[in-house]
């Protein structure tokens, strides 16, 4: 048992990371359309990532 | 008498925090004679977040903004699973900390370090706790209750339209300084220095292999491309020497100042124009994960060298003689150190994605708090990195010729003579050890801050590399000033599109393919101006541009301070209105007072217009060299159009302060104001279920 936290901890870590960088945004998204607008298709992997990008940087998203 | 005990011993944590945090800041202030040990700077500052974190934003949220976790954010009440999606907290916190750090944290501090390691750090903490951190997280809680509405909307529909008006106009003209004064930094770090201007370049080519990789072969995995792109960029700095040592291509990457502020311009105008995918995109997650990493590289660093600290507590320039900026300690400091003490441009993010992702009210401190604290950490580190440097050495590195003289000898003899011992050949030894051919004048913080990161990694990650680590924290450097090149232009062309709409409707249409070249093209042009004006500068350029974006900053931190005592105000809150209104009195008056000097010294380096009848004088009188009499029409006409921007900073900044105080006082005396446009309250609870991010 004593190997059980680290590896729950560097799952974790991974996830997180993951989540942080934005690498599993398609799958979150696809859950959330799932879960929020079951009746509309969701948009494929690419098109997501460029409609993404649309959104993030139509604004002030990075400082000096 | 259970739960009083409990949190009597709670706070008592908090205390005994306290006084260690003071304990080692009373250390370093005090401190005379033999040199202090950068580890008391990690110390203090940690424990004097800590406590203001757990003590005063706490208090700030809980009884000032009532900060509600049982109230609905717009990410639970509009989620619609793109725009606004309620997102852990710590998620949050990450996105927003790599939106708010760019270079200016790494930059200001550095520079102010001419004033000795004390009045840096001394700001960067008293100003973080009491000013930025407040600012951020305030300015949140505002656009959070605003459904994540920008600062200049909030700013129109709580005090009317000339106050958002003046945010909108003073947000544009900051963004085209931040753009010119970072090129400028990037230039100045990257001329006659093949392996840097190298590195550098690499970095586009490296970009868009990512950005074609992210988009059509693996679309969206953002992990592997991002560390293929590490991985290229790496192995970019490494193959730079060789590059530099090439007989015909290191020739071919050894450009002068003049020659590389043109390549960053049209770059700049290319970059704007591409799709995001293709470069800024990917560009941005590589420098992202550099950013991230090369801060705790070098906190990690810090740590395990525990190095001395060489720079004294407070240095002769505090009388406004200073090489590096000049002006009196009062008010420069304050303007020179702007991030990471306090930062108006964060209120733009603070009110731009981030309140869209606040999943509960209880997050705030963390993320707008807790965000900033951390920048001014990163601030703190800047300031040991070049605080850990022989102070001769500093100087040579940040004087520029026109001050020091422009060969190896003299300057160093008129530092020695300032009482900061260097020779000649020490600075060749240590140009040599960088893979450098000089780091004299190397003017705008980066190089300085490059030899001192080199400095500490090398001691503490394995010596021998001193030249790989120095060229790898230029490229760490180098990139994200690219990057906010790239961004701060998309997002000029979007204001100015959205203005020239106004006038002419056509230009107003941001997916018109015409519309967009021109409005780069007249950004880039403007930003492109003040960056070549400040290259082609005997003095250096930063001495002028620096402090000029230092207030631009300051102003729209008052600016937005300013309307946030005005909503506190409004919402019946005037006892707590010192919160925000007294950082906001107090950059009003830093600010107004430098803009006051910057127009009307005597001294040609501070005074705009006393630089520029300096200059015309010596003109008319034949004392300048040929290629100096064929620039001084420029630089003459320059130092009084940034006269005129100053002139126009403090009327946008005192415009909103009437503006703010007529509405509260209007508000007071019980005569109507524009009415609170809060959203509803929404209960939390029935929301919560529903598709989230966490």
């Amino acid at each position: 048992m004593a190997g059980a936290v680290p590896v729950g901890m560097l799952r974790g870590f991974w996830e997180g990371l993951r989540q942080l960088t934005g690498d599993d945004a398609y799958d979150r998204y696809l859950e959330r359309q799932a879960s929020l607008h079951p009746e509309m298709p969701p948009l494929d992997r690419e098109a997501f990532y460029l409609s993404e990008l649309e959104r993030r940087w139509s604004g002030v998203s990075r400082c000096c | 008498m259970a739960s009083v005990a409990a949190s009597l011993g709670r706070n008592l944590v908090w205390v005994v925090v306290g006084v260690f945090g003071a304990a080692c800041l009373g250390g370093i202030a005090l401190h005379r004679g033999e040199s202090i040990n950068a580890i008391w700077f990690i110390a203090a500052a940690a424990g004097i977040y800590a406590v203001a974190y757990r003590l005063y934003a706490g208090w700030i949220a809980a009884k000032v903004l009532g900060a509600d976790p049982s109230r609905a954010t717009p990410a639970l009440r509009l989620n619609d699973g793109r725009d606004y999606v309620p997102t852990h907290r710590w998620i949050t916190f990450g996105h927003h900390f790599a939106a708010i750090a760019g270079a200016g944290p790494l930059v200001g501090p550095t520079l102010a370090a001419q004033f000795g390691y004390l009045p840096g750090t001394l700001w960067l903490l008293a100003g973080a706790v009491l000013g930025g951190c407040v600012q951020d997280m305030v300015i949140l809680w505002c656009s959070t209750r605003r459904d994540g509405r920008t600062l200049g909307q909030i700013a129109r529909d709580e005090l009317g339209p000339v106050a958002g008006s003046a945010a909108l106009v003073g947000t544009l003209l900051i963004m085209v300084l931040i753009v010119a004064v970072l090129g400028l930094v990037v230039v100045n770090a990257m001329k006659h220095s093949p392996w840097g201007a190298f590195t550098v370049a690499a970095t586009i080519p490296i970009a868009v292999l990512v950005g074609v990789y992210m988009r059509a072969i693996r679309p969206g995995r953002v992990l592997e491309g991002s560390l293929i792109g590490l991985f290229l960029l790496l192995a970019a700095t490494v193959g730079g020497r060789w590059v530099a040592e090439h007989p015909t291509l290191g020739p071919m990457f050894d450009m002068d100042g003049p020659a590389l502020a043109l390549w960053v311009i049209g770059y700049g105008f290319v970059a704007a124009i591409l799709p995001v995918w293709l470069l800024l995109a990917p560009r941005d997650y590589i420098s992202t994960f550099i950013k991230i990493g090369a801060i705790l590289m070098l906190a990690v660093g810090v740590i395990i060298l525990r190095p001395e600290i060489r720079m004294p507590a407070v240095t002769q320039f505090t009388d406004g003689t200073g090489p590096v900026v000049a002006g009196h300690i009062f008010p420069f400091l304050f303007i020179t150190i702007a991030c990471g003490a306090v930062s108006g441009f964060h209120a733009l993010i603070s009110s731009g994605t981030t309140p869209k992702l606040i999943a509960s009210e209880a997050d705030l401190r963390l993320v707008g708090y807790g965000s900033m604290a951390m920048e001014s950490f990163v601030g703190i580190m800047a300031l040991i990195a070049a605080c850990v440097l022989e102070p001769g050495v500093y100087f040579a590195i940040n004087s520029s010729a026109g001050i020091v003289g422009s060969t190896v000898e003299q300057a160093t003899a008129t530092i020695s003579g300032w009482g900061y011992p260097v020779t000649a050949q020490q600075m060749r030894d240590l140009a040599a050890s960088m893979g450098e051919t000089t780091l004299l004048a190397r003017t705008g913080g980066a190089p300085s801050l490059a030899v001192g990161m080199a400095t500490i990694f090398a001691g503490a990650f394995g010596q021998g590399l001193l030249a790989l680590w120095y060229h790898f924290a230029i490229m760490f450097e180098a990139l994200f000033i690219l990057t906010a090149v790239d961004a701060g232009t998309r997002v000029g062309r979007f204001m100015l599109q959205d203005l020239l709409g106004n006038i002419w409707k056509p230009l107003g249409d941001t997916g018109s393919y015409p519309s967009t070249v021109v409005c780069s093209a007249l950004f880039v042009a403007t930003w492109g101006y003040f960056l070549y004006i400040g290259v082609i500068d005997p003095n250096g350029g930063i001495n002028i541009l620096w402090p000029l974006f230092g207030i631009s900053n300051q102003m729209l931190a008052a600016i937005a301070l300013a309307v946030a005592t005005g909503i506190l105000v409004k919402q019946d809150k005037a006892r707590y209105a010192w919160v925000t209104g007294a950082p906001m009195a107090f950059l009003a008056f830093t600010t107004t007072w430098a803009a006051w000097e910057k127009l009307f010294s005597s001294d040609p380096r501070v005074g705009f217009l006393a630089g520029a009848d300096a200059m015309a004088a010596k003109l008319e009188a034949g004392t300048l060299s040929a290629a100096q009499a064929a620039a001084a029409p420029q630089l003459i006409f320059n130092q009084r159009l940034d006269a005129g921007l100053t002139v126009f900073f403090i009327f946008v900044l005192w415009i909103t302060i009437v503006e703010v105080a007529r509405i509260s006082v209007r508000h007071v005396k019980g005569r109507p104001v524009p009415p609170l446009s809060e959203a509803p309250y929404v209960p939390a609870g029935t929301l919560a279920v529903q598709g989230g991010d966490d």
